[in-house]
């Protein structure tokens, strides 16, 4: 399966950063190209809970394919739901279902933000989103 | 200057911690141990391992006989009058619980609990839960400016219906010594149990239960150097005649008939089940440890560290502590800077602090805030570990501002 063009973009440059700082800097970056959630998109039932920050993950399906929009208060996380969602935008839950997102934290060099015990939340989130696109 | 701990060796994990690049300064979460409680689980379990208070064989004496030794150093550690009056528990946690519920059916509906606005969720959730159970009020006791249980009010919310009143000795977030006599002998004159968290308080000094004079005091052993799985709850033996039992099974029965039976007096009634023998006689070996150390030392070591760890973040512009923190700890925010991002920035670069809420949610909502930093210390930090802190969090600012 080919990548979706900005997540082959997004893993050519987490590829080459070399240091955690240059990672850290790329996904504050990366955080940024997020779109901004409206208020009423803020709300309870689109929180993510289990996470140190405030995070909110909507999902809205058009023709089969998944539309994802995050946001968080905290910008690494917020950095990292930008990689989540290029990776995942316009797929069908059976794609969703079967991308190995793990794997794809791994390619970019985030594996262990992914460790049980950081509570970052991007655990929850991929839960989270498991859930909904299961859900539909 | 270059402050180191006289200590630092007697622990092996920081020099294994220290060659993975993890500097290590959460302390207050848990502690790493000194080789002689090493020692101690490897030779209970390499010379012979076996239940207590059951078996008449040897290995089994044994053990009981290293089991019970325990509970006297804890008993001479707090000073208590008796070690009939140490219970283990499996954890600080499970012997608030055990108090919650063993307490109660001293209570009638509208009994008042009385807590502080600091407690851990150990001492707030087991009260709040038997207070829905049984339709009592739970009475919070709020804090002055400096983190301090404020007196002026406390003294008025505790009286005559308050029944019980349960508080830390030394906060897990502000790290500020509490004000326990004016209120503990306020709530015993009103007619209530006193109960003390220690969990944090016995880690820094010698702390004597009856000089206190609480009815209860609990402690963790993982936090005093010692094996996690275990939890001390001391009671004065009127108080401790006063729980109903909780937990069933084991050796804490007298006689068991299919329909009914009676049960042991604490400790043996209150400790259902096999207890965590190998920590147990763990905690004795760690007790034993701390009492060879000069505590004059150790206390002046840690007040340094802890006047190192308040002068640096002081120099640092936008950094805000939470409370006036008096020793072991400082918790903190930084204006502008979400404390998981800073997290993030010094998990990367091997400083292990604590990022969060610090199992205080409430006391961090009502100070505005919806988490903080932790640096706490131990007695085996030195003031290199400051350093290399200061250093990452100067990294981690520059690259977040």
């Amino acid at each position: 399966m080919s990548l979706p063009m900005a997540a082959q973009e997004a893993l050519n440059v987490f590829e080459q950063a070399a240091g955690w700082e240059q990672r850290a800097r790329l996904l504050m970056q990366w955080g940024e190209r997020l779109a901004p959630l409206s208020e009423e998109e803020k709300s309870e039932s689109n929180r993510v809970h289990g996470c140190e920050s405030q995070v909110w993950l909507v999902a809205e399906q058009q023709d089969g394919q998944w539309r994802f929009k995050g946001a968080s208060d905290a910008r690494i996380i917020r950095g990292l739901l930008a990689l989540l969602l290029v990776r995942v935008e316009g797929l069908s839950s059976a794609e969703l279902a079967q991308l190995d997102l793990p794997a794809w934290f791994n390619q970019l060099g985030l594996g262990r933000q992914l460790s049980p015990s950081r509570s970052n939340g991007l655990n929850a989130v991929l839960q989270r989103m498991s859930q909904l696109a299961a859900g539909a | 200057m270059f402050q180191p701990s006289p200590w630092r060796a007697d622990f092996p994990a920081i020099d294994a911690l220290q060659r993975q690049h993890q500097t290590y300064l959460d302390s207050a979460a848990t502690t790493q141990k000194p080789q002689i409680l090493l020692d101690a689980l490897s030779h209970y379990y390499g010379h012979g391992a076996a239940n207590v208070h059951r078996a008449q064989h040897l290995p089994g004496a044994l053990a009981t006989q290293a089991f019970e030794r325990s509970r006297e150093k804890v008993a001479g550690w707090l000073n208590a009058v008796d070690s009939q009056q140490i219970v283990f528990t499996h954890g600080a946690t499970s012997a608030l619980n055990l108090l919650a519920y063993g307490l109660e059916p001293l209570f009638e509906a509208g009994d008042e609990i009385a807590i502080s606005a600091l407690e851990h969720h150990a001492n707030l959730l087991p009260w709040q839960q038997l207070a829905q159970r049984r339709g009592l009020k739970l009475v919070v006791l709020p804090l002055d400016s400096r983190g301090l249980i404020d007196l002026n009010i406390a003294l008025q919310l505790i009286g005559p219906r308050t029944r019980v009143l349960a508080v830390s000795q030394l906060s897990n977030v502000l790290g500020a010594w509490q004000p326990l006599e004016p209120l503990l002998a306020h709530a015993q004159a009103q007619g209530a149990l006193t109960v003390v968290d220690g969990a944090q308080g016995v880690v820094h000094g010698r702390h004597d239960v009856r000089q206190l004079g609480c009815d209860f005091y609990v402690f963790s052993s993982h936090k005093l150097y010692g094996p996690d799985g275990v939890g001390v709850l001391y009671g004065r033996s009127e108080a401790l005649a006063r729980l109903r039992h909780w937990q069933f099974g084991g050796e804490m029965v007298q006689i068991a008939d299919y329909h009914s039976a009676s049960f042991r007096p604490a400790p043996l009634g209150f400790e259902a089940g096999t207890p965590p023998i190998a920590s147990v006689i763990g905690l004795g070996a760690s007790l034993d440890y701390l009492a060879g150390l000069d505590a004059h030392a150790v206390a002046e070591h840690e007040a340094g560290l802890h006047r190192h760890l308040l002068r640096g973040l002081n120099d640092r512009e936008g950094i805000r502590l939470l409370g006036q923190p008096q020793l072991a700890l400082a918790s903190f925010v930084v204006d502008g800077v979400h404390n998981a991002d800073l997290a993030h920035m010094l998990t990367e670069q091997g400083i292990a602090v604590r990022a969060g809420h610090h199992c205080a949610m409430p006391l961090l909502k009502s100070l505005g805030l919806d988490g903080a930093i932790r640096v706490s210390l131990g007695l085996y930090n030195d003031s290199d570990d400051l350093q290399r802190f200061f250093e990452a969090l100067d990294q981690a600012l520059e690259l977040l501002r």
